[in-house]
């Protein structure tokens, strides 16, 4: 019962990171039906950075991550600027969008090689203070606690400002139909621009939270996590903000069960990839759907 | 004269003039005898060069002690030091130098096992003896009877940790977490399970994982649930460093000891773990805290001459020269099969590794140590 508990926490944790993950391309294909190949880039970068201003510039951690997500938002910015903006009134904007993101994830991976080396890095010791807690017999330590609260953090404040706010409904407008939006008097380049700084900044948040716990940063981490986030938004919904958290956690506790059971990691992502297969042939829509950001 | 045959005209004589002076060298080696050229192919560049570059000063310092103490009565050597540059076209081109150009009496190196698996071959056909310093894979010394190497393999210092740990620690019972693609841990593995059966000792649970992996905690929380007095692992030391500090931060308790393989060996994994490294266990064939006299002098020769300690690739070098001495001494020529033969029968011989022999397979044969990690730290754990 214990292990089975240890289990689960280790799944819903490695889950919240899959899941604030998920949550910032989900978002800008919500709102521009693209999907953006260079986030997981950007994942890379913004936990490089991170791990950057503490080592080198001495910062402390609570400095670092917060001018982090923020240097990944600008990043975000960047990006819209050069690879999408540019394209936008394109007929095949949604395909050749595609392509420049993937060429502006090459840019942004080769920068990191240059800046970083190829080597694996790693956030100084004692960058966190990390607690142990033992709770009826399960081990929980205050970095976990602090990373799964920092993404729901970010995932409630995410949902919060596109619900409850001006830019938020700006936001769902164009995401409902940009043209209409325009018509109305709202400025959809700067709120396509803003998306891709919340979309980003997220991004970045997901890649210092796992370099910090796995305590190991290379330039090509973004690998790793990229397949899998896909596979997250196409398991809660594609466009859904929720269905992307619930997918995350879905993804998480699905590999480190399979882990767990099997012994060995070999079959980890056969078993959740076919696990997405299953899904989708009784709900080919996603746990939540299509397009409830409009509803949000 | 046309341009073609201008070019085989020099072929010829090339091929000519090399046959001479192979000729030639064979007939000086066999009458010398105070005075023995041994050649050194190191990796000075390519990715193995931090490696040779210790092994070079290893073995330079044995050579200047050597020649130093000869006096006139000999054997004094002659050292020749050559780049394999991590390759084995290089490392054969080398080979092919020292073997018929220079007309060397027997070879050390080179520094990569990928790389004796070519150069050795050569020297075997030539009967031109090889030591290897370093080179602990599978089948180097099956190449054939001149092949000799003063490196301890897995096989022979696993099974000595896992005696060790039994001894000390009173180990009963296990889990094993190795990495099952790749043929360095998935050997290591092997190594230890065949070691763990010798001694009695029971596996409760065997995980892998792959490659890249960053997150252990499924598979230690599955460890950590049977209780096992120690935890085996077989991981490189991206991977070690990551499992060393999520089992600490899972809470397997400091007295679950880690005992890694040779991928354990390296001082990154203490700077990348921390203080969740203390107390991991690894077997080498060599510590630089070593008590025994011969060490300690070595230890603070080399220091003084290099400013910084040896490390286990200076002392095999090192201790790889002092044997070959030994042979040239005992076979009181420079011939390569007398030094040969001379080889094979060296026993108990002392030197900074300990009582050094070679096996029946020509293999090193000497105790070697457990370390621990003490204070930030490699140690002493037992001999």
């Amino acid at each position: 019962m214990e292990l089975l508990a240890q289990q689960l926490i280790n799944g819903l944790f490695i889950g919240s990171v899959y899941g604030l993950f998920a949550v910032g391309y989900t978002l800008v294909f919500g709102v521009l039906d693209i999907l953006n190949l260079a986030h997981p880039a950007i994942f890379t970068l913004g936990g490089l950075v991170a791990l950057w201003l503490v080592e080198g510039a001495h910062f402390s951690i609570w400095a670092a991550f917060p001018s982090a997500v923020l240097f990944a938002g600008l990043l975000g910015l960047i990006l819209d600027r050069i690879a999408f903006f540019p394209i936008r009134r394109r007929a095949d904007s949604n395909f050749s969008g595609l392509i420049s993101s993937i060429a502006m994830a090459i840019l942004f991976e080769s920068a990191a090689f240059a800046l970083f080396g190829a080597r694996t890095v790693r956030f100084p010791a004692n960058t966190v203070t990390n607690r142990v807690w033992q709770v009826a017999g399960v081990t929980i330590t205050s970095l976990q606690v602090e990373i799964v609260l920092t993404a729901i953090l970010f995932m409630v404040g995410l949902t919060q400002l596109l619900k409850r706010t001006r830019v938020g409904k700006a936001i769902r407008a164009v995401a409902e139909n940009d043209r209409a939006a325009r018509l109305l008097g709202i400025h959809v380049d700067r709120i396509i621009a803003f998306t891709f700084f919340l979309s980003s900044a997220m991004g970045g948040a997901a890649g210092i939270l796992f370099g910090l716990y796995f305590d190991a940063l290379s330039p090509d981490m973004g690998r790793s996590i990229e397949i899998k986030g896909l596979a997250v938004i196409i398991l809660g919904g594609m466009g859904s903000i929720p269905g992307a958290i619930l997918g995350g956690l879905a993804f998480g506790l699905t590999e480190v069960l399979t882990v767990a059971i099997t012994g060995t990691s070999n079959l980890r992502d056969a078993v959740a990839f076919t696990m997405l297969f299953a899904i989708l042939i009784f709900r080919p829509s996603g746990f939540l759907g299509r397009r409830s950001m409009r509803e949000a | 004269m046309r341009k073609a045959d201008r070019w085989g005209c020099i072929y010829a004589l090339t091929v000519a003039l090399v046959a001479v002076l192979a000729l030639g060298g064979a007939q000086q080696a066999i009458a010398a005898g105070k005075e023995a050229k041994i050649g050194l192919a190191l990796s000075m560049t390519g990715g193995a060069a931090a490696y040779g570059a210790t092994q070079k000063n290893g073995a330079q310092l044995a050579i200047d002690e050597i020649n130093a103490a000869a006096g006139a009565e000999g054997p004094k050597l002659v050292a020749l030091f050559d780049d394999d540059a991590s390759t084995p076209q290089q490392g054969a081109n080398v080979y092919s130098k020292f073997i018929n150009a220079d007309n060397v009496s027997v070879i050390i190196g080179p520094t990569l096992s990928n790389t004796a698996q070519v150069t050795n071959r050569i020297a075997q056909e030539a009967g031109v003896p090889v030591l290897g310093i370093s080179n602990t894979a599978k089948g180097i010394t099956d190449i054939g009877d001149f092949i000799f190497r003063d490196s301890l393999t897995e096989f022979v210092v696993i099974p000595n940790t896992i005696r060790i740990a039994k001894e000390k620690l009173g180990i009963k019972k296990v889990a094993v977490l190795y990495g099952n693609d790749d043929a360095f841990t998935k050997g290591g593995y092997d190594a230890f399970k065949k070691a763990l059966a010798d001694a009695q000792i029971e596996i409760l649970s065997e995980q892998t994982f792959a490659k890249g992996d960053r997150d252990f905690s499924p598979q230690l929380t599955q460890i950590k649930a049977k209780n096992p007095d120690a935890i085996i692992c077989s991981a490189l030391v991206e991977e070690a460093s990551g499992i060393v500090s999520q089992a600490r931060q899972l809470g397997i308790p400091k007295s679950v000891r880690i005992i890694g393989g040779n991928g354990f060996n390296s001082p990154a994994l203490i700077k990348n773990a921390g203080e969740a490294a203390e107390g991991v266990m690894v077997g080498a064939a060599w510590n630089v805290t070593s008590t025994s006299p011969l060490n300690k002098k070595f230890v603070e020769t080399y220091t003084a001459k290099y400013g910084n300690p040896p490390d286990q690739f200076a002392t095999q070098a090192y201790a790889g020269v002092y044997i070959i001495h030994e042979a040239i001494k005992k076979a009181g020529s420079t011939d390569r099969k007398a030094i040969r033969d001379a080889l094979k029968g060296i026993k108990d011989l002392d030197t900074v590794l300990g009582k050094f022999s070679f096996t029946e397979g020509r293999d090193a044969d000497h105790l070697p140590v457990v370390q621990e990690v003490k204070g930030g730290k490699f140690v002493v754990f037992g001999e």
